[in-house]
């Protein structure tokens, strides 16, 4: 018996190492079905979180194509969502688990959804700074071991680039515009930047987590070197829009061939994640409601199929 | 009842090329007033139904209001498009949608109500939907090229919505005894708001006599029957002799559409003139 674990593990180890895909019905180390549960179902939640400071401002875009493409955004995060709880329901998890989970804070969101979206250019700034992390983040993730999650970022991507162009053409439209439009723009670009950078997690040596989802290829790059690509890809656009870094400690290094960025506010970043954001009460408090007002329309769904299906039997015998 | 993501509409934006017709001015002005009638109804219930976004019973239901309100607002800029060609002046969509003011809407009031419980907004769609369905297809045959062109288009994205709606008042109507009881409070809420949209207002009239529009009493028959056929599949009654409500096709309104219009033009009316 435990020659054949021994054996298993070995071909795991094998497979991921030579890429190939590990699928559901495949055997798995414990640990690394629970990691990508954690990791997938977090990953879902943020989607589905993150439709709340955008959906703030569907019904006040500014022009009937703003709201449009507003309203199909966010409608595209649910989208994300969805296909993330089903990954994860490939793990063994179910989906009304993972979200009682949410609800009761065990589970975690990515924190840059508990800060407000105060104007218009706030929506220009999450989508160009915050889909532009999260592609970051996530084209690695098409490569992921696990098959479905892999195969589920790919969908992903190709909508959050568009979400990120969407996002670069309303600062774009903003900085070419009035003075209040780019001061709002300069605002919002000042608000977000910092909470961005931290969307790509604690600093390397502070994340436990790291090493072992490198070896298993869940991972595939280091937060610290996804944060440096996302500064080195943003200063120059923000260059292009016209805006200022709000960080004054922000230089180009010839020998790295990358910008030096300043000190991250750490204690910030860990004070959002133990639950003291400006919005993390909200946002949670918005999700409890959603699903206790619509648990009667869930449950009335559920009744009246098993009356159909009764009636069908009946109808047979 | 899962509704495919991949099949959610993006924003295809339709360009209608049909030129404005050769119309006496006095006919043209009543088109006009028409189109922007149509376009204020699908403007502000597909504004209602995008405040359900992120808040929906169900991701997979959250996805389908927002999918029919993207499909409402894109009806809505085809038709504030040609109202602005047919007008002439210079004004574009969005003039017509965040600068004028509440009595210059000609929506009825059945769109403008608050979506209150998913019952209520199930029941508000069901009702337009019921109408809206059966409207377009007659609208197709109009004389005036464009509007037969526009609801061509929408009667595909109305044939989804009226299955939608009509699927979820069965569901609710014969699901557990709350949804019942909340589906018929949603009824009594609702059906006085009914009767407007077969009204026909003096612009209305005159247009029919020219072949612009249908008749609404014929549409009235379809809309009944199938309104008929649904409740009893949903095991409820139609409500019979109920004061029927009206005024918005004429600019009357609810207390609501005030504030409706106040939060969706907040930023047009607060920096005038700039580009977004
Ligand atoms: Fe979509
Ligand atoms: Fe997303
Ligand atoms: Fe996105």
């Amino acid at each position: 018996m435990e020659e054949v674990e021994v054996n298993l593990e070995a071909q795991f180890e094998e497979k991921v190492a030579k890429d190939i895909r590990i699928e559901p019905k495949d055997w798995m180390p414990d640990a690394y079905r629970k990691t990508l549960i954690r990791q997938i179902s977090q990953h879902a939640h943020s989607e589905i979180v993150g439709m709340l400071p955008e959906g703030n401002w569907i019904t006040r875009a500014p022009s009937l194509k703003r709201k449009a493409i507003l309203l199909a955004k966010v409608q595209d995060e649910a989208g994300h969502g969805l296909y993330l709880y089903s990954a994860a329901e490939t793990l063994g998890a179910s989906r009304d688990q993972m979200i009682a989970d949410l609800h009761s804070g065990k589970a975690k969101y990515s924190s840059i959804f508990n800060y407000p979206t105060l104007s218009w250019a706030d929506i220009g700034a999450i989508g160009w700074l915050v889909d532009g992390a999260a592609i970051m983040n996530q084209v690695p993730l098409c490569r992921t071991s696990y098959g479905p999650y892999a195969r589920a970022m790919v969908r992903v991507c190709k909508e959050e680039s568009f979400h990120q162009r969407q996002g670069f053409e309303i600062m774009m439209t903003l900085c070419n515009g009035a003075p209040e439009q780019k001061k709002m723009a300069q605002e919002a670009f000042n608000r977000w930047w910092w909470p961005t950078l931290m969307m790509f997690g604690p600093k390397d040596e502070e994340s436990p987590n790291t090493e072992q989802s490198m070896r298993w290829r869940i991972k595939r790059f280091t937060n610290d070197e996804l944060r440096q690509r996302f500064v080195d890809m943003m200063v120059p656009q923000a260059e292009f829009l016209g805006l200022t870094v709000p960080d004054k400690d922000l230089t180009w290094n010839e020998a790295k061939n990358g910008y030096d960025y300043g000190q991250i506010d750490w204690d910030e970043f860990w004070s959002v994640v133990k639950g003291n954001g400006p919005c993390n009460k909200q946002r949670i408090q918005t999700r409890v409601k959603a699903d206790q007002e619509g648990a009667w329309v869930r449950e009335a769904a559920l009744a009246h199929a098993e009356k159909r299906a009764q009636r069908e039997q009946q109808k047979v015998a | 009842m899962m509704h495919n993501h991949e099949n959610a509409p993006h924003l295809h934006e339709q360009h209608f090329n049909t030129p404005v017709q050769d119309y006496a001015p006095e006919v043209k002005q009543l088109v006009l007033e028409y189109t922007l009638q149509l376009a204020d109804t699908s403007f502000i219930l597909g504004h209602r139904l995008s405040e359900w976004c992120g808040h929906g019973p169900v991701l997979e239901q959250d996805m389908a209001l927002s999918n029919i309100a993207l499909d409402l607002i894109g009806e809505t800029r085809s038709l504030y498009q040609y109202a602005a060609e047919l007008e002439g002046k210079g004004r574009t969509e969005d003039d017509m949608a965040y600068l004028r003011d509440t009595v210059e809407y000609k929506n009825p009031l059945l769109v403008e109500q608050p979506n209150g419980d998913f019952g209520d907004t199930i029941m508000r769609q069901f009702i337009f939907d019921s109408f809206h369905f059966f409207f377009l297809k007659e609208l197709q045959n109009s004389t005036d090229h464009r509007l037969a062109a526009i609801a061509e288009k929408s009667l595909k994205e109305s044939s989804y919505h009226i299955k939608w709606s009509s699927e979820w008042v069965i569901r609710l109507g014969d699901g557990t005894e709350e949804s019942r009881k909340r589906i018929e409070k949603a009824i009594d809420n609702l059906w006085p708001f009914s009767g407007e949209l077969f009204m026909m207002t003096a612009t209305e009239k005159k247009l029919l006599e020219h072949g612009v529009i249908p008749d609404y009493s014929q549409i009235k028959n379809s809309w009944d029957a199938h309104v008929a056929k649904v409740f009893q599949e949903a095991t409820l009654a139609v409500p019979q002799n109920v004061w029927m409500q009206s005024g918005g096709k004429e600019g009357r309104h609810t207390e609501h559409l005030g504030f409706v219009l106040t939060e969706l033009q907040y930023l047009q009316r607060t920096y005038p003139g700039l580009e977004w």
